[in-house]
């Protein structure tokens, strides 16, 4: 009789720790980071280039590179993704061919980012002879950043009740009048949702653009796609582990590592803000 | 004299590598009601199903034979699909609005087919409303989201977004199966008025219902039409045994 309850309370217990435990760590690491970078973090450093061999200075063409390639992947896996899943859920058929496809995109999502890194060197540097650029970069990230925005999107499809597709075709719509008139509006919230959150990790990492065009130091901006640029992760990389000053520049790669969170966190905010928004309409 | 709208003639229907509908020969009359009754998974819906070829949507389904509405092959290959469906309107067993404004839902169809002039979607709005014996419930709140009806009105919305479109022939997989005994009161008065202006075809479970709304019935078991006569006769007086068996409730 008590033992039921022994264990009923035991269980819920040890859920509490799991939940405890876990959110503790995050809160250790960003306390860390917040209390030893926020003191570096000032409209100057927000604004200027580094200075004496980066020991000084902000991290303005870092903040810039890490925009200019977030907007250059968007363009490229939002649109591509957006596509690749509606052709999959609604037009496709299902057979063994698609079914593979479909495996091929959720594997790809799992590949390290890494040898999505050496691929766009190979591919993007050397065979098309781009060169180490913004481009390079922002097409590396794209590709990587796309399996998820098709796996985001496809769910989101999927979500929409078979029943507003029917109707809309019983109806007379074409396939496609169906699709933008009673199927994309109501899963739209949650593909974007999905690019957003695959667009954040894009902008946070550091292995496809370390070898596609991300610099160590530019005192400028890049003026076109053909130029190298510096970005947020790959800079933190450096002041955290590569500088000759290590220890004088820890201050700047505590700040850096801020700026990076702060702008994933918004733009994961800015997701979950936009998928709360639509779906208020979406209601109405 | 009676016009046939639509003749099935030896009709098969496969989904994959089961046979759904065999030899199927039958004539749906112009304006007239007909009721398609049968055991669950004899082919009801399959059959209905295929008069607007919305078992398109299915993959690895397969036709044969001929079903002519107004002696033009529906299943020819220059058939236009999406004109047929415009053609044939169709109100699905579990009512599916569409999370739209109540106009929005009947004018859904006029849109997509073109019909943009406003004027004219708000006179067909209210027609068609009128039409579905809803108007009066919800004229005052045309732009409230259909999904604040309740479920008997829902299913009268879908029939006046299946009206707006002027379809020839209306189906109906048993439209009112999931409302209560007054909805269906009200859907099935409203069939008796709908058919003066159109052909029906109605899939329904309930055998009283078959025999008070229906002109025709057809009987369907194990994908085979069974019997096809006018209702009056299944009822009181039917050919087959099978039938009889059936209707007074002896099996299904």
């Amino acid at each position: 009789m008590n033992k039921k309850m022994i264990t009923e309370q035991l269980g819920f217990w040890t859920l509490r720790l799991c939940v405890g435990l876990v959110g503790l760590i995050l809160l250790l690491i960003l306390f860390d980071i917040v209390s030893k970078g926020i003191g570096t973090i000032s409209w100057r450093f927000l604004t200027q280039p580094p200075k004496n061999g980066m020991t000084e200075g902000g991290i303005f063409p870092a903040i810039v590179g890490t925009f200019f390639v977030t907007i250059l992947t968007a363009v490229l896996a939002v649109p591509l993704g957006m596509g690749c899943a509606i052709y999959l859920n609604e037009y496709a058929d299902d057979n063994i061919f698609t079914r593979i496809i479909r495996m091929s995109i959720r594997n790809l999502s799992g590949v390290p980012s890494i040898v999505y890194g050496l691929f766009g060197v190979v591919l993007f540097v050397q065979m098309m002879r781009i060169g180490t650029c913004l481009l390079a970069s922002g097409l590396t990230l794209g590709l990587m950043t796309l399996p998820w925005t098709i796996t985001a999107s496809e769910e989101a499809l999927k979500n929409v009740p078979q029943s507003y597709r029917d109707g809309a075709l019983a109806l007379g719509a074409t396939k496609w009048q169906a699709i933008k008139t009673n199927v994309l509006p109501y899963s739209i919230s949650g593909m974007l949702t999905g690019t957003i959150l695959g667009l954040a990790r894009a902008a946070g990492e550091t292995a496809p653009i370390l070898f596609t065009g991300a610099a160590f130091f530019l005192p400028f901006l890049p003026k076109s796609l053909f130029e190298q640029f510096m970005a947020l992760p790959y800079h933190l990389y450096i002041m955290a582990t590569q500088h000759h000053a290590i220890e004088t520049v820890r201050p700047i790669a505590y700040a850096t590592a801020l700026v990076l969170i702060v702008l994933i966190c918004s733009m994961n905010m800015f997701a979950v803000v936009l998928r709360y928004k639509l779906r208020k309409r979406k209601k109405e | 004299m009676l016009k046939t709208k639509i003749e099935v003639k030896d009709f098969n229907f496969f989904y994959g590598d089961q046979h759904a509908l065999k030899d199927v020969n039958l004539n749906i009359c112009k304006n007239k009601v007909l009721g398609i009754i049968g055991p669950s998974g004899c082919g009801k819906s399959t059959f209905l199903r295929n008069i607007n070829r919305m078992n398109d949507t299915i993959a690895g389904t397969r036709a044969s034979g001929t079903m002519l509405i107004d002696g033009q092959n529906i299943f020819a290959e220059n058939m236009d699909v999406v004109e047929l469906r415009r053609r044939v309107g169709m109100v699905f067993q579990k009512s599916n609005p569409f999370p739209k404004s109540i106009f929005d839902n009947v004018a859904y169809g006029l849109r997509v087919n073109g019909r943009k002039d406003k004027e004219y979607v708000e006179h067909k709005v209210e027609e068609s409303l009128k039409g579905a014996a809803l108007w009066e419930e919800v004229k005052d709140r045309l732009q409230a989201s259909a999904f604040d009806l309740s479920g008997g009105q829902q299913q009268r919305l879908c029939i006046a977004r299946a009206l707006a479109i002027e379809p020839e022939v209306l189906l109906m997989d048993e439209p009112a199966s999931a409302l209560d005994p007054t909805a269906t009161a009200k859907i099935e008065e409203l069939i008796q008025e709908l058919k003066k202006k159109y052909t029906i075809v109605i899939v329904t479970h309930n055998m009283q219902q078959a025999a008070r709304i229906s002109d025709y019935t057809a009987f369907f078991m194990l994908g085979e039409l069974v019997e096809y006569n006018e209702t009056q006769k299944i009822f009181t007086n039917p050919e087959k045994e099978i039938t009889e068996e059936y209707i007074t409730g002896r099996f299904g």
